[in-house]
């Protein structure tokens, strides 16, 4: 479309352009916040303090600012919170898209919606008087607020962007390779597991990693029922405390400026790094399935 | 041959094949007042015909005619539409699978079906050849060489991809990648051959290796052919079938049909006056 640069198209072109701009900009100007706040701390924090174990941000002896049971409890809730959802989620994606009858779709989609609109506040406090209580007793814990409840809320929370994206990719497949599947008298079960599922194999590795991304960096709903204790995640049956429960938990009584302060912002960047990487990934197995179909 | 309906018993001649009052010699489909509609609207009138073995038939007609829904009925393929729906009967040897009973995946095994646009799976050529006999539990791994070797030999695409049956479907032309379809259909043992406009997407050379063939499946192959292209009709078929707003205008030996038709609308359309 040719715009004119006078008059009323020109503001028209103009105002469009600083709302697409947006979002542009401000993933711009997080990354040079972060990045501002949490380089110093890169100098500041010996190595070998990033390195230990201990996460012991105030101290009147020796802070400690060990990096890896904030990580590795993130990354072990979320590949739990994975092993749930992925299967589930994508199990759904296969009933609605090719299985389930017209009236059951018209049900199930929007269930799906709602479910992917519920405030993370809200599902913590499920989690917390619902899911917590329920882990306790079928495990015979001491405290339901672990590991495996927090995994548990990210599953549900991750369910919607799985189901969805999964959803679009099953139904994409062309018509004819199930037309040519059932006319070699292939069963439907057959046709959705031998022809379906494998040609829309990237689609659906997309979705499982979107719906990871999704939720790595989920903050409430761990911080509610995971217990936050600060250490190696060792059991899915003991409390753990990931990177953004540590974020939201210490960020308000930190010293503006301190070590501790820049650590946190730090900790914040090397999440959205993983953020963008699993992101990245999945944009590329989504292309990919969009060629090869 | 399988059964297909539960009920229907059959007596078999000498030679073992089925002899009946349903299905005499020399019939191997046969449809009688079949009706079709797609919810309200009613597609196919009363169509009785019947549809010799080993032999060509071709179905034509213009465009909306019916001719697809009718090959569709065979396999009952149109069960897979929301809404539509068939009345009447169609025999297959002697067996009627319109029926409720009908067990459609052992129909579809021996009514294999060959569409308008090659639609190999993403797969290589020989996943796509063995997909069908897999799916109904063949898992020797020399007895599916065999088949799949047999099945592509069967559709003329062997010595082309012999030394490649690893690479993906897709890799094949046009005219292999339909002949790559033939071959998958074969693969499965099939007694009829479907074929609903096979040619209509190739070039000149490959539609005429196509249609080659065809004659040659004939000889093994209970054939019913869609087509648009009246020559093609001409060229390959040994019955032709004319279809016009689902009705069955004119049925006989395509000889006759395209030299001396007994019906005024055949005649207009075979010299091209509509359609």
């Amino acid at each position: 479309m040719k715009i004119n640069t006078q008059g009323a198209d020109w503001w028209v072109r103009l105002i469009l352009l600083v709302c697409a701009s947006t979002s542009v900009l401000l993933v711009g100007a997080i990354l040079v916040s972060l990045v501002r706040e949490g380089l110093p701390a890169l100098w500041e924090v010996s190595l070998s303090s990033f390195l230990s174990t201990v996460w012991r941000p105030i101290s009147f002896v020796q802070e400690q600012f060990g990096l890896a049971p904030l990580i590795l409890s993130s990354l072990f809730v979320t590949m739990v919170a994975g092993l749930i959802a992925v299967p589930l989620g994508l199990g759904a994606a296969v009933y609605i898209s090719h299985v389930a009858r017209p009236v059951e779709r018209e049900r199930l989609k929007p269930s799906v919606g709602v479910l992917a609109g519920i405030p993370s506040v809200v599902l913590g406090f499920f989690g917390l008087m619902v899911m917590a209580p329920l882990v306790k007793r079928v495990f015979g814990l001491e405290s339901g607020l672990c590991a495996l409840t927090g995994s548990l809320l990210l599953a549900f929370m991750a369910l919607p962007t799985i189901i969805t994206i999964a959803e679009d990719a099953l139904r994409s497949v062309p018509n004819n390779y199930i037309e040519a599947s059932l006319a070699l008298g292939a069963s439907q079960a057959q046709t959705v597991f031998r022809t379906i599922v494998p040609a829309a194999r990237s689609g659906l590795v997309a979705a499982s990693l979107m719906g990871i991304g999704r939720v790595i960096g989920e903050t409430m709903a761990v911080l509610m029922v995971t217990g936050n204790a600060v250490k190696m995640p060792e059991s899915l049956f003991e409390p753990v405390r990931t990177m953004t429960a540590t974020i939201a938990a210490e960020m308000g009584e930190v010293a503006f400026g301190g070590v501790h302060y820049h650590v946190l912002f730090l900790i914040s960047l090397i999440l959205l790094i993983i953020t963008i990487a699993i992101n990245w990934i999945a944009q590329w197995a989504l292309r990919k399935s969009q060629l090869t179909q | 041959m399988s059964q297909l309906c539960s009920g229907t018993v059959l007596e078999k001649n000498s030679a073992g094949e089925v002899e009946s009052e349903l299905a005499p010699r020399g019939v191997k489909i046969r449809a009688r007042n079949l009706d079709f509609f797609y919810g309200d609207s009613q597609v196919l009138f009363s169509i009785s015909m019947d549809i010799p073995p080993r032999k060509v038939t071709a179905i034509i007609g213009p465009s909306g005619c019916g001719k697809s829904t009718f090959l569709r009925t065979l396999n009952r393929m149109n069960d897979e539409i929301e809404g539509a729906r068939a009345s009447g009967t169609v025999l297959i040897d002697g067996e009627d699978i319109l029926d409720q009973d009908c067990d459609v995946v052992a129909l579809r095994r021996k009514v294999g079906m060959v569409f308008q646009r090659s639609n190999p799976f993403p797969k290589s050529i020989y996943d796509n050849v063995a997909y069908g006999p897999r799916v109904h539990g063949v898992r020797d791994k020399r007895k599916l060489r065999d088949i799949v070797e047999k099945s592509l030999r069967g559709a003329w695409l062997w010595k082309e991809v012999s030394d490649r049956l690893g690479a993906s479907a897709f890799d094949l032309s046009g005219g292999q990648q339909q002949r790559l379809c033939i071959a998958r259909a074969l693969a499965v043992g099939p007694e009829i051959l479907l074929m609903d406009e096979p040619a209509s997407a190739l070039d000149p050379t490959a539609t005429s290796r196509i249609e080659d063939l065809i004659r040659d499946l004939r000889k093994e192959y209970t054939i019913v052919i869609v087509t648009h292209n009246m020559q093609q009709a001409a060229r390959v078929s040994d019955y032709t079938a004319f279809l016009y707003k689902g009705k069955l205008i004119e049925f006989g030996r395509t000889r006759k049909l395209f030299t001396n038709p007994t019906d005024k609308m055949t005649n207009d359309y075979i010299t091209g006056r509509f359609g």
